[in-house]
């Protein structure tokens, strides 16, 4: 199962080793991470997203409350979230695909970024499921390349629990 | 104010937080701290290993309840600790170890006698830092005494470059700390101490489970109050022998692996396991999903992720063991529970501990008993790892708690004699007396030096009975008898493989000669070669006023039983071979 585990640390160095340790020695494979720095200074934000059994991960969230340099750790899996990552496509374009690539954009209120004779890059944010639509729509023309962010979380207001 | 140089720092602050020994070994990247020592009030004690000395520290803490200290050099001094810090992290030990580093502006440059210190230590401290700028330093020791201290205690390493070490600044020793993300809980909740104490009312066959957390909390007094008034028996880990009064009829001893017959039943049949500052173990508790079916789980511990790790708490409860059980204790009713008394009683008589006492052969569990008469288990003990740890844990009455010193959760081979050194500095007036496998000892018996050089009386009892002996009775019971690399005395004469040894046969002495070898310092070396020799040989050991090494032949192929072997459940036990 995806998971998506928001975590406020100390902003020094060695904090995201300590993470990442805590994950690998219990098997996660962290799928995707964004650290940034928050409102609050010297705190920073990871979000970090990985698949795994619950009841494991249960357990890393307890370790990683327990870091000494981690302030709060956040578990998504009860709390209703709004994800948001970003995606730049660098797509082969020719003369006869052109239209429908630059509608395809339209319809996923992608952007155009650049642009050559022979591919486009675009860029699209949203969710985890959008982004992975949107790759698939443009496959069959051909993707150069792509480079893609980690997601950014935040609980919706008022904290709603999915379990309740 | 005057500036002191880091390395001044680093000294005055040892001495603000009232440190009453450092151990260790110096090494270029340490200099600067080295030279602060001299001269100053710190008592520094020079091992002959870094490993030696963090498990000296670690003994020292675990004797005393205060947090031990190491110095040590870079590269590989630094590496040299390892072992002892994963040995203190695994058993939840107070400890904080100073290493020297390379100047900031070659790290990273593979300089010389650089090592990742930070990287390489950090699975197995509580947590460590590297001090870049002086201005931090004694905010940064504050911290990590602070933090190997509280909540559930273990090792903090503070890594300070030589550079670090050389610039000055003011010193100003932090009086409190406050860290927005270290936060404990001491206190519990209260609702679930209140379910806690209902599921307990309302049980027949409860049975309390009690780990190192009850010593490292103070813990006993309420233990021994919940546990008399509501007639409840207990059991404890290997690392809480001597936590619960031995002569209670209430105490089975330890569970587990090689736990007594009647503590591995009570837990079986139990209706309510109450554990406090335990983690369930593997040695513990057997095969997982067979432990204790037919119980609610009461967990009491200050560490949240000790709780539903291995075996989901029906209860669980986060804090401090002490303050939570003076709750407890008040919601706790009288109960006789006499039939369960009775029948844990009747087990005690039936399957007591037991080896064959009617030959002349020398059993080690007999000379251990013959150690625990003598010293009314007042002394303190502590142990290698192996069979004779085993046999120590069993047949050791150890009175009181931090008596019985033993590397649990890693099984440090090479542990218990630097660790009775380091006791023995927190506890002058003590007897301290390792028990020692004639393996184990190889790994650090040169730090008889130490004890020899600062007068610290330590007594070696080595259990020799030629082999890695827990190995050799592994390989006879699972590996049909194929001793693969666990005899110690096996020479080039020797058959290639070997699965019956015995001492008239084998064919030359055994090396080191241990007596030699303690007299090569200066300490008196005993063999006993005869089960009427031991006694005397005791007497004449505690007597003696500084270090003594009992070198006792034991029989080479006694087994350690009862045992449940490993991935069974605690009541497939062996109780001994062929019947
Ligand atoms: C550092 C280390 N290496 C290896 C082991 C595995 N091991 C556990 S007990 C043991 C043999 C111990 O032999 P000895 O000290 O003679 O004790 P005995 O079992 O014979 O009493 C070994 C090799 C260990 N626990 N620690
Ligand atoms: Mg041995």
């Amino acid at each position: 199962m995806r998971h998506t585990v928001s975590v406020l640390v100390e902003n020094k160095s060695g904090v995201l080793a300590r993470i990442s340790t805590l994950f690998a020695a219990r098997g996660f494979n962290i799928d995707s991470l964004s650290v940034s720095e928050t409102e609050s200074s010297g705190v920073s934000k990871m979000t970090i997203v990985v698949k795994g059994e619950c009841s494991i991960l249960e357990q890393v969230t307890k370790q990683l409350n327990k870091l000494v340099d981690v302030i709060k750790v956040n578990d998504f899996d009860n709390i209703e979230c709004v994800e948001r990552g970003l995606a730049l496509v660098k797509i082969n374009m020719t003369k006869s695909s052109r239209d429908e690539i630059i509608k395809l954009i339209g319809i996923f209120k992608a952007k155009i970024v650049d642009m050559s004779q022979d591919s486009i890059i675009t860029e699209i944010t949203g969710d985890e499921d959008k982004i992975n639509a949107f790759i698939k729509m443009v496959i069959p023309y051909g993707i150069k390349e792509t480079c893609r962010t980690g997601f950014a979380a935040l609980s919706r207001s008022g904290h709603i629990n999915k379990n309740r | 104010m005057e500036k002191k140089t880091g390395a001044q720092i680093i000294i005055e602050s040892l001495l603000v937080e009232r440190v009453e020994v450092a151990f260790g070994l110096p090494g270029g990247q340490a200099l600067p701290i080295f030279d602060a020592i001299y001269g100053s009030k710190l008592n520094f004690i020079l091992t002959r290993h870094e490993q030696a000395a963090s498990h000296m520290a670690d003994g020292y803490a675990r004797s005393t309840g205060k947090p031990g200290v190491c110095i040590v050099t870079s590269g590989p001094g630094a590496t040299n600790i390892v072992t002892g810090l994963g040995t203190a992290y695994m058993d939840s030990v107070p400890m904080v170890a100073i290493t020297g580093q390379v100047a900031t502006t070659v790290i990273g440059q593979d300089a010389f006698q650089e090592a990742d210190t930070i990287g390489i230590t950090r699975p197995v401290t509580k947590h460590n830092f590297l001090v870049k700028d002086v201005n931090d330093l004694a905010k940064t020791i504050k911290k990590a005494f602070y933090i190997a201290t509280t909540g559930r205690p273990g090792p903090v390493l503070v890594d300070v470059p030589i550079d670090v070490q050389r610039s000055s600044c003011e010193f100003v020793y932090p009086q409190k700390i406050e860290m927005r993300s270290y936060k404990l809980n001491y206190e519990g909740h209260s609702v679930q101490i209140k379910k806690a104490a209902e599921i307990i009312n309302n049980s027949e066959r409860p049975v309390f489970y009690i780990g190192a957390g009850v010593i490292v909390s103070n813990a006993e007094k309420e233990i021994v109050e919940i546990s008399e008034k509501a007639n409840i028996p207990v059991v404890n880990t290997l690392l809480a022998v001597g936590a619960y009064p031995v002569d209670s009829e209430l105490n089975l001893g330890m569970l587990g692996m090689h736990g007594t017959a009647y503590a591995n039943k009570a837990v079986q049949i139990a209706d309510v396991i109450i554990a406090v500052g335990a983690r369930f173990d593997d040695r513990c508790t057997g095969k997982v999903c067979d432990f204790a079916i037919n119980a609610k789980i009461i967990h009491i511990d200050i560490d949240p992720t000790a709780i539903s790790k291995i075996l989901g708490a029906d209860i669980p409860v986060v804090g401090d063991a002490k303050t939570v059980l003076k709750k407890m204790s008040v919601l706790v009713n009288k109960k006789e529970r006499k039939d369960w008394v009775e029948k844990v009683y009747k087990w005690k008589l039936e399957y007591p501990l037991s080896y064959n006492k009617e030959d002349n052969k020398i059993h080690p569990q007999y000379v251990i008993e013959k150690v625990s008469e003598l010293t009314k288990g007042e002394a303190i003990i502590t142990t290698e790892v192996g069979q004779h740890q085993m046999w120590a844990a069993q047949y050791y009455k150890a009175k009181r708690s931090r008596c019985f010193l033993s590397s649990g959760g890693l099984g440090t081979m090479g542990f218990g004699y630097p660790a009775g050194i380091g006791a023995k500095f927190g506890n002058p007036d003590k007897e301290v007396i390792v028990i020692a496998g004639d393996g184990s000892f190889q790994m650090n018996m040169q730090e008889m030096a130490i004890a020899v050089l600062n007068d610290v009386n330590v007594k070696v009892i080595i259990l020799n009975n030629q082999y890695f002996g827990n190995v050799r009775q592994w390989q006879e019971m699972f590996y049909n008898k194929r001793y693969s690399n666990s005899c110690l005395s096996k020479r080039k004469e020797c058959p290639k493989w070997c699965s019956s040894p015995s001492r008239n046969k084998c064919p030359s002495a055994y090396v080191p000669d241990f007596v030699k070898w303690a007299d090569s310092y200066g300490v008196l070396g005993i063999r006993v070669t005869s089960k009427k020799d031991i006694e005397p040989a005791l007497i004449k050991m505690l007597e003696t006023k500084g270090s003594v090494v009992l070198d006792i032949l034991v029989e080479i192929e006694e087994n350690v039983f009862p045992m449940v072997p490993a991935g069974a459940a605690l009541d497939d036990m062996i109780v001994r071979l062929n019947g």
